[in-house]
């Protein structure tokens, strides 16, 4: 097994260091990832991101696995509701996401809820999607007819028969979204829709980093580092998340 | 295909009306003063029933008239036209590179299964794959623009226009851009589809006949995992409009996708509003090629 675990760059504490005095210097000892044009010593500031955008899109993902799981779900189990809910699904996903979230982002100006709202209409839908396939599928089971035989209301079977053995295939893609949400929140942030210029989020700091970046490189490495990184290693536990739940797959003592 | 691009046309008009109050209040700003909204309104006919305009709007855009664009005053249609050409070329090139890239590491990942090739490759496309895809352009730029002086770094003069052919070598950072995330995912998912081909019977009978290792790949192997590989690319096609939304920003190249970061930054909405009709109108019809294309290739499928 191919296990290479990188460290998320997670922050516990939050040091408010900025603005000291010195301007636009490389990487040294005192400071580690050198200032900005403010002096602003730049790794507080990717760590200050760094909190930012790990609470939003866990925040994030959980509002989309909600309402993915409730559209999903009844859309699998309740026929008539599935067929107009999925064609609404299909028509959303026709756009790209980019384009909706950009798009929902302006109407609303710069803030934490634009942000939320809009990855949460791109993002929704897919799983919507998808949980609606593996209701269909869990739902001609046969311990589902047994319950209904039985008599077990439907909101229990839905819950506690369907979602729950629907979810290992929901969390292995919930974690690929958790990366899908943290790119698509720095490229918002990047073209200037996501979070208000004055919060430091990834995405901020690499657009404010292009005017200076023949002069300053390093502001434009280490917020794409962060981000790189702490997206393969989402993407490499959720590809062992998803070997883990297969299967098929061998078990080696 | 109808219901959907009904349900989408819908969608698109209805995005703009999102907001409580009137679109024109939203087009011109906060600041804008009463009469200057009452005009627009009364121009762009919002004070009528909702209805009335979707049956508008709808009636225009099948004569192909999207209306003029409220921030350059010119029809929304002849923007986009001349716009497309970057677009078109980006969109091209770039799916040539990772389609052709992606496949064959894909493959011979699958095939040197579990070497240290294919552990490096696969690592690799995972790691190019994470990357934030603005910050591949911005680091591109950086290191064959700043530094070598090898490419040019931003805009494009355009090949039509100025019937100059290496106008081209504008696009090439933008395309390498896409191309290069792009690769990595579609290097994976050939792998994995090989894989799963590689382990069937038909493949160990060709093998068997005494076939050479080549023509068992080309002719068997490949045949079959092509077919989701290609139905995938098809649907990638979304992500590569959104991908060069950004991709055009960085680099400054006059296409469609920046058209639609600088009408958003505008509030022109009747160009949105055309641009997001057109992009998944063109999604759906791409869609449904590929899934005729998908047909065609698996005869084991079968359409009514």
């Amino acid at each position: 097994m191919f296990l290479v675990v990188f460290a998320p760059f997670i922050t516990p504490y939050d040091p408010h260091k900025m603005q000291a005095g010195d301007r636009l210097k490389p990487p040294s000892s005192a400071y580690w990832c050198g200032t900005d044009i403010f002096g602003r010593d730049l790794l507080s500031r990717v760590m200050i991101a760094t909190r930012l955008t790990l609470g939003t899109s866990i925040c994030v993902v959980i509002v989309i696995a909600f309402f993915g799981i409730l559209i999903g779900s009844i859309s699998g189990y309740y026929r008539i509701a599935g067929a107009i809910l999925m064609r609404l699904v299909d028509a959303m996903m026709a756009f790209p996401s980019m384009l909706i979230a950009l798009f929902l982002a302006s109407i609303m100006g710069p803030s934490f809820i634009t942000v939320m709202i809009a990855i949460a209409a791109v993002y929704t839908p897919r799983l919507a999607r998808l949980v609606h396939g593996v209701t269909l599928t869990v739902s001609t089971n046969t311990y589902v007819a047994s319950a209904k035989a039985v008599g077990v209301g439907e909101f229990r079977i839905l819950t506690r028969y369907i979602i729950l053995n629907a979810l290992s295939p929901i969390i292995v893609q919930c974690s690929f979204l958790l990366a899908n949400v943290i790119l698509i929140l720095a490229v918002l942030d990047f073209l200037g829709v996501g979070f208000p210029p004055d919060v430091p989020s990834w995405g901020n700091i690499i657009a404010t980093s292009r005017v200076y970046v023949t002069r300053a490189p390093w502001l434009l490495i280490f917020p794409g580092l962060a981000i790189s990184m702490t997206v393969i290693a989402i993407n490499i536990i959720g590809d062992t998340l998803r070997d883990a739940f297969d299967p098929r797959a061998h078990v080696q003592i | 295909m109808i219901p959907i691009m009904l349900l989408v046309g819908i969608i698109c008009f209805l995005l703009i009306h999102l907001t409580p109050g009137n679109p024109a209040e939203l087009m011109l700003g906060p600041h804008a003063d009463v009469t200057s909204i009452e005009a627009l309104t009364k121009k762009m006919g919002y004070d009528q029933p909702i209805h009335v305009q979707l049956v508008k709007w709808f009636s225009m855009v099948l004569q192909g008239d999207f209306g003029v664009s409220v921030y350059s005053r010119k029809p929304v249609i002849s923007t986009i036209a001349r716009r497309a050409e970057a677009s078109f070329i980006i969109a091209l090139g770039a799916t040539f590179f990772f389609s052709i890239f992606g496949i064959l590491i894909g493959i011979i990942s699958a095939k040197k299964r579990n070497s240290w090739l294919d552990q490096a490759s696969m690592t690799l496309s995972l790691t190019l794959a994470s990357m934030p895809s603005f910050w591949i352009g911005l680091n591109l730029m950086l290191i064959f623009s700043a530094t070598l002086n090898w490419l040019p770094s931003s805009g494009y003069p355009g090949v039509l226009g100025t019937g100059d052919i290496t106008n081209l070598r504008y696009l090439i950072l933008p395309c390498l851009t896409i191309a290069i995330p792009s690769s990595g995912l579609i290097a994976r998912l050939t792998r994995s589809f090989v894989i799963d081909i590689l382990s069937m019977d038909y493949v160990t009978t060709a093998r068997s006949k005494g076939l050479r290792e080549s023509v068992v790949i080309i002719k068997h192997v490949l045949r079959n995992a092509l077919i989701p590989v290609v139905a995938v690319i098809g649907t990638y096609f979304a992500e590569i409009m959104s991908l060069s939304v950004v991709v055009e920003t960085v680099f400054n190249v006059p296409g469609v996708g920046r058209l639609v970061v600088e009408s958003i930054l505008q509030r022109d909405y009747p160009t949105l509003q055309a641009l997001l009709m057109i992009i998944a109108g063109l999604y759906v019809i791409i869609n449904f090629l590929c899934d005729i294309i998908y047909a065609i290739l698996d005869p084991r499928i079968q359409y009514d």
